[in-house]
């Protein structure tokens, strides 16, 4: 049977639909009563705590369980998106994936008019923000949040415990900072230039301290004891100068092929690339998010880029021409240094590449890197994917093997092959 | 968490009279908390057993998404536990008329926790109080085992889904065994029946022939003679039934926890028989809430009957009609999309007392085909009411709407099988009508019911120290991800290589456009975790 398409505008827009009959619990559907906010993490240890049980398990010779840059969402406020430690727990279980992301997989109960065949609803492909139910990425309601502080511990765990490389320590050739000296650090008793003024104000206090200074009575400065340690100077110091920056671009595919196990290893991938830089650059990074199906679209922050989920085609060119263009319109390459991490399953309607591989050329006129990483299926007969396959055969990887690198991770990729993953991106 | 005050307290005492004086059966004492957010951010990765064990998957948010009702089963926004007495939660400031009606539908949930018959295990004991044991127990152990104790519970954890449920239910209801031995139930269910395939008529003779015995040797004597004759007919059958015997029974290798409990020469030591007792508790914990998902729709549905009905008839909550009305649509409205297991259920019960009372569930009825007779038939039998709690107490989700879910059922209430199309060129997902076919609907619902993989131990491969699990596969394959954990806990508690045989996705044809549905092949594949490592084979 299949559907009958009535003209757009017929049909009432479902936002929710609620599937299962598991979803539903006395709680919030008789009471009302709202499941609990807050974040999760007010019930864990600290992340530290949880990364030494989870190095233990490595110990113990049982793999890793926690999980980390996972965003969630408190319910309750919506004010905050934080990264939690997250784990899941492995049984024995059917997968529901093979049918249920694809039409006529599902099928769901229902009720009210409407003859066989009969299109009753719609529900956007693309969730507008603030939608969907589910904390997994791919879903997650849009709300403000504050990821850096908690994605910043997150870096430095990944640059301590599983060490990513050190930026710093690779040279200074594509160093994000660049360096100006002026008399900028203050320095008390002795320096290259007296800074009067908050000299004067270091005397007054050290004299109020030593009460000789009566708020009643006129002050009479020649009564002053001034301590040699109260007079500060001004020195030479190097300053980072913020005009020299980074631009690193996210790039991923959030079209219908990408549910589940892809969407989940790119956006961890890239979390992690974000934290890690976010700790290597402390905050020098500029980061544009896009998102492409057959279209590409920018998201003004990583929050929408890690929750957003469609089921769509697949056009690859469209998020690097979106990305081309913005480089070119606001002229970015003239004072960036531009990264690119680009995340996709690999298929690509374009299958061999003619529109996607122009537009990869273009992009890698200017990037300093740029890094695809493919998830592949992991079923089946290994099969290079299309990205995959007209990458290989493009000879680019080759001809700029400086500023472009690929990485293929099967499906069942853990967390360590991420990371691995990372390694090989950006590596020098 | 604090008791809710004495006006509530009394209010709920008043509904207890009026539900008792309508039918429903519940123990006298029950306990009303209210609970702040707080106290549910505590509560719910407990599941609301506030006695519930400490283990540190608890603390840490849970993956959700794939299979997250299969993975935890049980829902952690309840507001009744089937505890002894029967504790409940409640929202801070419900108004009264709001109670009153909260307190009908558990009063509902209550009664179904305590009558219908897959609860029987839960019965003879308080679980808050069981539970409170299970966690000191867990407790001392921890400070005598450390670490260690978390890894026996997550492993034992990793295999709570591959209980035998059924079984033990069944075995709650079995009767008495009579007074003649296994040895003739085995003859005559096992020998005769799959090693001989006897004929029915010869069947039958053989269990004349030992009711005969009876008659003529007495009951005691009956069996010497009986199988004096046996044996001389087929002289293999001694040494088959001993050699039967050795063997684990069927019942036992559907369950893989106690197989494990019972069998696994690693717990056996007794360095280690700390651990059985972990296992033992999260297995129990396991078996406790089994009934609870086995039974949404109906125990939904019951509490919504009831506290729909008992509400309009309480003549303490006058004036507040229009608010109830509102809210109780709001919870027992048939979605446009989705499955409400409040309003399915309380809609079949509410079709199924109609139905009894017109005596529709009976040869006469069935056996009419003519639409208007059929539609006009009634005898007033009147007993709709007792019916309905029979079936309350009898069936669970998968027999009561496999049997009552009919045509007439899905066409009064307007139901259809819903499925969607992807629309490109607009991006959205088009909901359709399906079919409006009663058996659709009907196969659409088991689809969703809770079904864990069905998987059981295979004797002849377990042996020499190994453990074999057999995957039935079912249409669909098992997730993969999770396979190897899985079997790795298992080998740890086994102390021995596991085997898992399953089918896995073998290949998958792309679709050729974006309108095609990927075809898929099945291979059958064996598992093998040996030396914590997990290896893969075609078989």
């Amino acid at each position: 049977m299949t559907a009958r398409r009535p003209a757009p505008g017929d049909v009432p827009t479902f936002r929710v639909v609620r599937r299962s009959p598991y979803a539903y619990g006395d709680l919030p559907w008789l009471q009302a009563l709202d499941p609990p906010g807050g974040p999760p993490a007010v019930r864990v240890g600290s992340l530290d705590e949880l990364m030494q049980r989870d190095a233990r398990r490595e110990e113990d010779g049982f793999p890793r369980k926690i999980r980390i840059g996972k965003l969630v969402k408190p319910a309750r406020g919506g004010q905050k998106v934080v990264v939690v430690p997250t784990t899941v727990e492995e049984k024995l279980l059917h997968d529901n994936s093979i049918s249920d992301s694809q039409e006529g997989g599902g099928g769901s109960g229902g009720s009210g008019e409407g003859d066989e065949g009969e299109v009753i609803g719609e529900q956007p492909v693309r969730p507008e923000e603030g939608e969907g139910d589910g904390q997994g990425p791919g879903q997650g309601e849009g709300a403000e949040h504050e990821l850096e502080s908690n994605a910043y511990d997150l870096g430095r765990i990944l640059t301590e415990q599983f060490n990513l490389p050190n930026l710093e320590e690779k040279g200074r050739r594509r160093s994000l900072t660049r360096y100006t000296y002026d008399l900028t650090d203050r320095n008390r008793g002795f320096g290259q230039l007296l800074d009067k003024k908050a000299t004067l104000r270091r005397i007054i206090q050290t004299n109020i301290a030593l009460g000789r200074i009566d708020p009643r009575r006129e002050m009479d400065p020649t009564g002053f004891l001034i301590a040699p340690r109260d007079r500060v100077y001004r020195v030479l110091s190097r300053e980072r100068d913020f005009e020299s920056q980074a631009v690193v671009f996210f790039l991923r595919d959030y079209s219908g092929s990408m549910g589940g196990k892809p969407t989940e290893l790119v956006v961890s991938q890239h979390v992690l690339i974000y934290s890690w830089l976010l700790y290597q650059y402390g905050g020098l990074v500029e980061t544009r998010f896009i998102l492409h199906d057959t279209e590409a679209k920018e998201v003004e922050d990583f929050y929408t880029y890690h929750n957003s989920q469609v089921a769509g085609g697949t056009k690859v060119a469209s998020a690097f021409r979106l990305m081309n263009e913005i480089v070119r319109e606001e002229n970015l390459q003239q004072d960036y240094n531009i990264y690119a991490f680009y995340g996709t399953d690999g298929d690509d309607w374009d299958t061999e590449g003619k529109e996607t591989l122009p537009q990869i050329e273009e992009a890698l006129r200017y990037v300093a890197r740029a890094g695809v990483s493919i998830t592949e299926r992991s079923f089946g007969a290994r099969r290079e994917s299309e990205v995959e396959k007209y990458l290989e055969a493009s000879g680019l990887l080759e001809s700029h093997a400086r500023n472009l690198r690929l990485d293929v991770m099967p499906d069942g990729a853990d967390e360590a092959r991420i990371i691995e993953g990372i390694r090989v991106l950006t590596a020098p | 968490m604090q008791l809710i005050d004495q006006h509530a307290k009394a209010i709920m005492e008043g509904c207890k009279e009026r539900a008792r004086d309508a039918g429903l059966r519940f123990e006298d004492e029950s306990l009303e908390y209210v609970v702040t957010n707080r106290d549910m951010i505590e509560l719910s990765p407990k599941i609301m057993i506030p006695t519930l064990y400490d283990y540190w998957v608890h603390d840490v948010e849970v993956l959700q998404g794939k299979g997250r009702y299969e993975l935890y089963p049980h829902n952690p926004y309840e507001t009744v536990i089937n505890t002894r007495p029967a504790i409940s939660y409640y929202n801070d400031n419900n108004p009264d008329w709001l109670n009153v009606m909260i307190f009908y539908h558990v009063l509902g949930h209550i009664d179904f926790f305590q009558n219908n018959l897959y609860y029987r295990h839960t019965w003879d004991d308080d679980f808050a109080g069981r539970a409170l044991a299970d966690k000191r127990a867990i407790a001392k152990l921890r400070s005598e085992h450390g670490r260690w104790v978390d890894y026996v519970i997550e492993f034992a954890r990793g295999m709570d889904n591959l209980v035998d449920f059924h079984g033990l239910v069944s075995d709650e209801h079995r009767p008495p065994h009579g007074p003649w031995s296994t040895r003739l139930d085995w003859y005559l269910d096992v020998f005769l029946q799959e090693e001989k395939q006897v004929r029915v008529s010869e069947y039958v003779q053989e269990v004349e022939r030992y009711n005969q015995c009876v008659r003529d040797h007495g009951e005691d004597d009956a069996e010497e003679a009986y199988f004096a004759d046996v044996v001389r007919r087929y002289p293999e059958f001694q040494a088959m039934y001993e050699k039967a015997r050795t063997e684990h029974a069927p019942n036992d290798l559907r369950d893989i926890m106690r197989f494990v409990l019972e069998h696994s020469p690693f717990l056996e030591r007794d360095e280690n028989a700390w651990m059985r007792q972990i296992v033992q508790i999260v297995r129990e914990t396991s078996l406790y809430f089994q009934p609870q998902i086995r039974t949404k729709i109906m125990n939904e549905g019951w509490a919504s009957y009831w506290h729909e009905t008992l509400f309009m008839q309480d003549d303490r909550i006058g004036g507040h009609e229009v608010d109830f009305a509102r809210v109780n649509a709001a919870v027992t409205s048939m979605p446009r999309v989705g499955l409400n297991p409040y309003a399915l259920g309380m809609r079949l019960f509410y079709f199924i007392e109609e139905a009894a009372n017109k005596g529709r569930y009976s040869h006469k009825f069935l056996a009419l085909l003519d639409q208007h007779q059929r539609r006009e038939f009634d005898t007033h039998t009147g007993v709709g009411r007792e019916f309905i709690f029979a079936v309350r107490e009898n069936l669970n989700d998968y027999l009561f709407t496999s049997t009552f879910i009919e045509q007439d059922f899905v066409d009064r209430h307007e139901l259809f099988v819903a499925d969607k199309v992807l629309d490109e060129q607009r991006m959205v997902w088009q909901w359709y009508v399906k079919s409006r076919n009663a058996d659709d609907y009907k196969q659409m619902v088991h689809d969703q019911l809770y079904h864990p993989p069905h998987v059981t131990i295979d004797p002849g491969r377990t042996k020499g120290g190994a453990l074999a699990l057999v995957h039935h596969f079912e249409g669909k394959p098992l997730v993969r991800d999770y396979i190897a954990n899985t079997l790795l806990g298992i080998e740890y508690l086994w102390g021995g290589p596991v085997t898992l045989e399953t089918t896995d996705v073998g290949d998958v044809q792309p679709s050729e456009s974006p309108d095609q549905t990927p075809e898929v092949t099945w291979q059958r594949v064996r598992y093998t975790m040996r030396d914590r490592k997990l290896k893969r084979e075609e078989i």
